[in-house]
């Protein structure tokens, strides 16, 4: 069933959303040519523990991560091999993270049960939590939460939105859209097993309205059920941001103390649902995901799924390779995405998107002073004042900095956006914000 | 391959300060055209010095001081334009370079540039000159070789001016006051542009029309419909609640601050016009109300995004 009325929140910006470029090329399955690598944390909490040892043969399926703590997640190997290496690697994020290389040897054994069809009614809450658990789900939207967290609220009973986030506000990205429009059964599938779990929840499926075709094709696919619904959102950054999308679809507000079921509501990523009905109905663990190679840089943009652990250079290279010379690779979006060093880096769960540029827009951006035109609070979806913020976070005054709401910012960059005097507001209230953190986690 | 580190975002929005300020300096073209057609070429030369001193004091600023050059965000260009606006063609050259100096030098800079000042310089100059050169900025100029007196001077000896001489400009006044349709062009661009939002603008007019009501009555002054159109139309009342209340850096940011500084601005001007010895009194309600601005952004920043009462400390 489709809602008749559009949806959004307050705030945000628009930013060229360049997806023409990849979302006509459907998903394409690519086999890895070289080693596959798992990084032990590919997810918020604690990193997984290898529970493989180098020279083991591992088969496709097989659990060689365990996570530590509850939250955390297992990490599975999506091919069959022999294990060569397990070391700490140098990643993005400026920290060194233990990984788990695998010699492929192309043969594809599996677990036993792999890809077993399974009868999700048939299942009890228990078992469906634990498919999720173990097989290793976590949001694939970028943040890389442990969907089996997510999942376990203080009282089922509350949760009265299953919200599937398929917004995909961030430019460039089409691996969600892809998906929608051409595995719809799936994701609907995916949203059923969830619902189980919760009996007075409502499942919604997101999606922004420059995506006409995946809201045609999910709306049909849910006709006639009660519990399921299309919910269209205005197309505006960062509409995918979890408090934002929670407010369109039920509006209701929550702030950086509370979680979504404060709100009554679940919201999970559209690639995480597809997954979650992989792990439910098909007895598969996380294995593959859908990747966008985009950006003017390369020479066929396209969208596909991978095994995850494959090397990115691995699709860029399937993807044509570059035209031209290029000067940035971000992965994931433009406005949130991490710009990586170079490309011999494996793919992981939440890697939405390979976007190389040949033209880095920031690189000789110069700040000038504050005008004190307010775009920036225009922009806020959290209704903060940037400005103020940046200058406090700068200044190191963080007292003030959390009394004026610092601690709210989502770093979704829509203020430094916004700004025409080109300030990193959204760089200094994300240290601002990670420092004050940092102290109090020290304090207790 | 050299890759670009970077953190994110990795994409910016078009505009700049700078194509900020050419949009203020486009929507103030059709006021500064009436101005040259009723003032001649001394209309043009003293906006040509305003801007020139503007520019010029800017760049001499940043030379003397060793800092980077700030000219090319055309922020002094906006300054000069505005100045020239509030000045009458007759102004002696020196006025508008006198005039510019001080609201770039002393208003702005001093106070360490764009951003950072806390009155709006055209403003502060203006009053600055009124203050220094009263007899000098109050001698109106003749008007189609027929001295008169400007419609609010008229209206204190019990005349009002024709609405549509105020609409096209055709009556006394500086050179960027006269004509409403032209500012109203102005206003539009702007909103339309999203330069700026009609806050501020309209909070201003609307409060100022309450309070002529009000003070008008308290001070005897006969308050019909002649009073009331030519108090809000002429003068500088409505350009100044178009460009210069409007200034960001001495405006509020919050949108309830941007109301409560509106609403003094419009109260100030008709306690000033109703009460004061003064037939004007825009420039300074506007600078009083600039003062204000820390205080009233202080009083209502916005609640943020799931904060709830019992919630925020």
């Amino acid at each position: 069933m489709l809602a008749n009325r559009v949806r959004s929140f307050r705030g945000g910006v628009h930013p060229k959303g360049n997806k023409e470029m990849s979302m006509d090329s459907a998903i394409e399955m690519l086999s890895p040519k070289g080693e596959i690598s798992y990084l032990m944390s590919q997810h918020i909490g604690a990193p997984a523990v290898p529970c493989v040892a180098v020279g083991d043969r591992v088969l496709v399926g097989e659990t060689i991560g365990k996570a530590p703590s509850f939250v955390s997640s297992d990490i599975c190997s999506s091919v069959s091999g022999t294990v060569k290496a397990i070391k700490p690697v140098p990643t993005s994020s400026g920290d060194d993270v233990t990984a788990i290389t695998i010699e492929n040897d192309y043969e594809y054994e599996s677990v036993e049960g792999l890809g077993e069809p399974r009868d999700y009614e048939k299942l009890t809450k228990e078992e469906i939590r634990e498919a999720i658990r173990s097989a290793g789900l976590v949001g694939m939207g970028g943040a890389g939460f442990p969907l089996s967290v997510k999942l376990a609220v203080k009282d089922d009973t509350k949760i009265d939105y299953v919200i599937i986030n398929c917004a995909e506000c961030e430019p460039y990205i089409t691996c969600d859209y892809r998906l929608m429009i051409e595995r719809t059964e799936k994701a609907v599938l995916g949203l059923k097993a969830v619902l189980r779990l919760f009996d007075n929840a409502k499942g919604v499926f997101a999606v922004e309205n420059n995506k006409p075709l995946a809201i045609e094709a999910l709306a049909e696919a849910t006709e006639g059920s009660e519990r399921m619904i299309v919910q269209p959102l205005k197309t505006k950054y960062p509409q995918g941001g979890e408090r934002l999308i929670i407010e369109a679809v039920t509006g209701r507000q929550i702030n950086s103390k509370m979680l979504p079921a404060d709100a009554g509501c679940v919201v999970i990523n559209l690639s995480t649902i597809m997954a979650t009905a992989d792990a439910v109905c098909n007895r598969t663990p996380l294995l593959t995901r859908v990747v966008t190679v985009t950006g003017d840089a390369i020479e066929n943009p396209s969208n596909f799924e991978v095994p995850i652990g494959i090397c990115a250079r691995e699709l860029v290279e399937a993807a044509g390779g570059f035209k031209q010379d290029l000067e940035k690779i971000i992965f994931g979006g433009p406005m949130m995405g991490a710009s990586i060093i170079d490309l011999d880096v494996p793919v992981t769960k939440t890697t939405s998107c390979i976007l190389c540029l040949t033209h880095d827009e920031v690189k000789n951006l110069e700040a000038t002073a504050c005008i004190r035109c307010g775009r920036c609070m225009d922009a806020c979806p959290e209704n903060l004042m940037p400005l103020k913020l940046k200058d406090l976070a700068d200044k190191r005054r963080y007292e003030e900095f959390e009394k004026l709401g610092g601690l709210e910012c989502i770093s979704c960059g829509s203020c430094t956006y916004a700004c025409p005097a080109k300030r990193r507001l959204s760089q200094s209230i994300t240290a601002g914000k990670r420092e004050v953190l940092a102290r109090k986690k020290a304090k207790k | 391959m050299k890759l670009n580190m970077s953190i994110s975002p990795h994409v910016r929005a078009k505009d700049t300060t700078r194509s900020v300020m050419l949009d203020v300096a486009i929507a103030l073209i059709p006021s500064i055209i009436i101005g040259i057609y009723y003032g001649g070429w001394r209309a043009a030369l003293v906006v040509a010095l305003s801007v020139g001193s503007c520019v010029l004091c800017e760049f001499l600023y940043d030379k003397l001081m060793h800092k980077p050059n700030t000219i090319g965000d055309c922020s002094a260009v906006v300054t000069g334009l505005i100045l020239a606006c509030n000045l009458y063609s007759t102004a002696p050259i020196w006025l508008p370079i006198l005039g510019g100096a001080f609201a770039i030098i002393v208003v702005k800079m001093l106070y360490g540039g764009l951003g950072q000042n806390f009155m709006n310089p055209a403003c502060a100059a203006r009053c600055f000159l009124l203050i220094s050169f009263p007899s000098i900025m109050t001698s109106y100029p003749a008007l189609d070789g027929v001295s008169s007196a400007t419609p609010l001077t008229a209206l204190a000896s019990g005349e009002a001016t024709s609405i549509s001489s105020l609409l096209l400009g055709n009556h006394v006044g500086t050179i960027g006051e006269t004509s409403v349709i032209a500012i109203l062009v102005g206003f539009l661009y702007l909103v339309i542009k999203r330069v700026i939002s009609p806050r501020i603008t309209l909070c201003t007019v609307g409060s100022a029309a309450l309070f002529l009501v009000i003070f008008g009555n308290m001070a005897g002054l006969d308050v019909n419909m002649g009073f009331m159109t030519t108090q809000l139309l002429a003068g500088g009342l409505l350009f100044g609640a178009v460009f210069m209340a409007t200034d960001y850096v001495t405006a509020p940011v919050t949108k309830w601050g941007q109301v409560i500084y509106a609403i003094v601005i419009g109260l100030l001007v008709a306690f000033i016009r109703c009460f004061g010895g003064s037939t004007e009194g825009m420039s300074y309600a506007i600078i009083i109300a600039n003062l204000l601005t820390p205080l009233l952004e202080k009083a209502t920043k916005p609640k943020p995004f799931g904060v709830r009462k019992e919630t925020a400390k």
